[in-house]
């Protein structure tokens, strides 16, 4: 184990092993928790249960049902909530309780514990995925009208991930609290979901709201699915009648390189600040609040 | 190990510490007591380097720990308060896991981390190595933070009020364990606490903390010596009561009975007691004169 000549980028490199062993054990301990268990079979229910209850729906593109156009623009939406609001949370409670301190204690322990984060906050897609495409290809018919699809799904998550993961971890870093993640996580995500064209085409709201939804990952993301699970024909019900790739590919892109430089800046000044004293402080805040 | 010299701390208007020195030396258990919101976790928090300090000199392990690195960090051990994190996880899968980052500063003479079944041994928590955090008592989550602390073989370890909410088992547990790691590894040691008693039964030297400076500097014993200086005799002569202080208690009482013989009645002789003083500058403080405290304990501890 002696290893003393070990310079500082290879001591950073041991670290992020070491983080993303840590991601792996939180993601291994997650699916086999029962409150985990729980929420994937609650998002796939509602999901589900929303595209069967609207199955008859005109979709204005002959031979194509309601599912396959929502299918795709759900999934989007829930990668997008699923890698904002989980970091948020996970960091805002992991800054209360102490998990980032401890890090803060041990040597290159912030690298191993955000290493972690990111690789369990993307691991934990996978179920979320399974629960709602498994199901959903022995319910409805012609979910993925080609076969090359499953590729631009593959880009289209890991870009997106790259662009709404660091949006999640800043949320996370900069919220004053647990309770706060609600306000400044939830809500403008809601919102967001409510204008991204997830549950009707995004052309049926005013010209500005248009702009606001086009500026955030989850519209591309949303788009980038369809593009992925639809047939060319159905590109007409999208704006400038095209799957817009190139765009998609800039836009998220562009959050993803804006998120690279941004979120180890604001990360790094956030773990600046932990002390025990702050985390006693919270702890306190929580006893009185439960009171 | 530690020297600290004039350091102060402000926050905004308020000055939490307005001067502080102290060393520390290798291998010794320093106890920082003092009465609640004296500065003793600000001043803790500085050395650890979690904190910036407004002003002053401070060096740990020959180095400023606002600035220090890494390698730095590995050298030094912190025993932090737990409280609902990691409940997933098992003591034995997360010890494996945090002591991993200390491998790469292992140094022949200071084999890092620690063998973590010996660790587990060592704090007692061999029975429940494989159980979920989340099922631990209170007592046993404290054993396994100070398994997290020492996982790296720290030569200076840091304990902000370890025992705050043990039951009396798991203090005395606790005690041995920082008095074996201080004799057979060699650790030296910083912890605060707001309990004389506790010092006293831990600290080769007790820094005394109040008003945001220090008011006493000295081994238990040392302290003890200087407070009880005076003592102060009480007896009642013809019905009425007389008070005495006196440094030399038993030669004023021979002197007394010389005198008096048979009249001399309810003779009661008090030695000012550590306790006592230190009582008193906790009352005082927590009634808001914290300097008035501090000025009449250094006075008493001159």
């Amino acid at each position: 184990m002696s290893d003393s000549t070990s310079t500082p980028t290879s001591r950073k490199l041991h670290a992020m092993r070491l983080g993303l062993r840590r991601g792996l054990m939180e993601f291994v301990q997650s699916i086999r928790s029962t409150q985990d268990q729980w929420f994937y079979l609650f998002t796939a229910v509602c999901t589900l249960g929303y595209l069967w209850l609207r199955r008859d729906v005109d979709t204005g593109v002959p031979g194509l049902e309601f599912a396959s156009i929502a299918l795709p623009s759900i999934l989007g939406a829930l990668v997008a909530f699923g890698v904002v609001i989980g970091p948020a949370y996970a960091l805002a409670m992991e800054r209360e309780d102490g998990t980032l301190l401890r890090h803060r204690a041990i040597p290159d322990g912030l690298v191993g514990y955000f290493s972690g984060q990111m690789l369990f906050q993307s691991l934990s897609l996978v179920p979320q995925l399974f629960v709602i495409l498994v199901p959903s290809f022995l319910l409805f018919d012609d979910v993925m009208a080609h076969p090359g699809g499953w590729f631009t799904v593959l880009w289209v998550l890991v870009l997106g991930l790259l662009a709404a993961l660091p949006i999640g971890m800043v949320i996370g870093a900069l919220v004053p609290g647990v309770q706060k993640v609600g306000m400044w996580g939830m809500l403008p995500i809601m919102v967001l979901a409510g204008i991204s064209g997830i549950f009707y085409p995004v052309q049926q709201l005013w010209g500005w709201v248009q702009v606001v939804a086009q500026a955030f990952p989850m519209y591309w993301m949303g788009l980038g699915m369809r593009s992925a699970f639809l047939p060319d024909a159905a590109a007409a019900r999208e704006i400038s009648e095209s799957w817009r790739t190139l765009e998609t590919v800039l836009v998220l892109g562009g959050w993803a390189v804006v998120g690279a430089v941004v979120t180890p800046i604001v990360l790094r000044r956030m773990a600046r600040k932990q002390t025990g004293s702050q985390v006693q402080a919270a702890r306190e805040a929580t006893l009185q609040w439960v009171k | 190990m530690v020297k600290v010299r004039d350091l102060r701390m402000r926050y905004g208007e308020n000055d939490v510490l307005t001067g502080v020195d102290f060393d520390i030396h290798p291998g010794e258990v320093l106890c920082l007591l003092g009465p609640n919101g004296a500065g003793k976790t600000t001043t803790i928090e500085v050395l650890e380097g979690f904190r910036i300090r407004s002003a002053g000199e401070v060096t740990v392990l020959g180095e400023d720990p606002a600035t220090a690195g890494e390698a730095w960090r590995a050298r030094t051990g912190v025993v932090l308060q737990s409280w609902r994190d990691h409940p997933r996880w098992t003591p034995r899968r997360l010890l494996t896991q945090l002591g991993g980052y200390y491998a790469p500063y292992s140094t022949p003479e200071q084999e890092r981390p620690w063998d973590i079944a010996e660790l587990l041994d060592i704090v007692g928590l061999n029975e429940m190595a494989d159980r979920k955090i989340g099922t631990l008592s209170g007592g046993q989550r404290r054993r396994l933070d100070v398994a997290m602390g020492i996982i790296g073989r720290p030569e200076l370890l840091f304990l902000d009020e370890p025992t705050a909410g043990f039951d009396p088992q798991a203090r005395r547990d606790f005690h041995h364990l920082v008095h074996r790691l201080a004799d057979l590894e060699s650790t030296t040691v910083l912890l605060t606490t707001h309990d004389l008693d506790e010092a006293e039964k831990l600290a080769d030297r007790v820094v005394i903390l109040a008003g945001g400076r220090i008011v006493a500097d000295d081994s238990a014993e040392g302290l003890a010596l200087r407070v009880s200086g005076e003592a102060e005799v009480k007896w009642t002569r013809g019905g009425e009561r007389f008070v005495h202080a006196t440094a030399d208690a038993t030669r004023f009482v021979r002197e007394l009975f010389a005198q008096y013989g048979e009249d001399v009645h309810d003779l009661e002789v008090r030695r000012a007691s550590l306790e006592d003083a230190y009582l008193s500058l906790v009352q005082q403080h927590e009634s808001g004169s914290a300097e008035t405290a501090a000025v009449a304990f250094a006075e008493v501890t001159k």
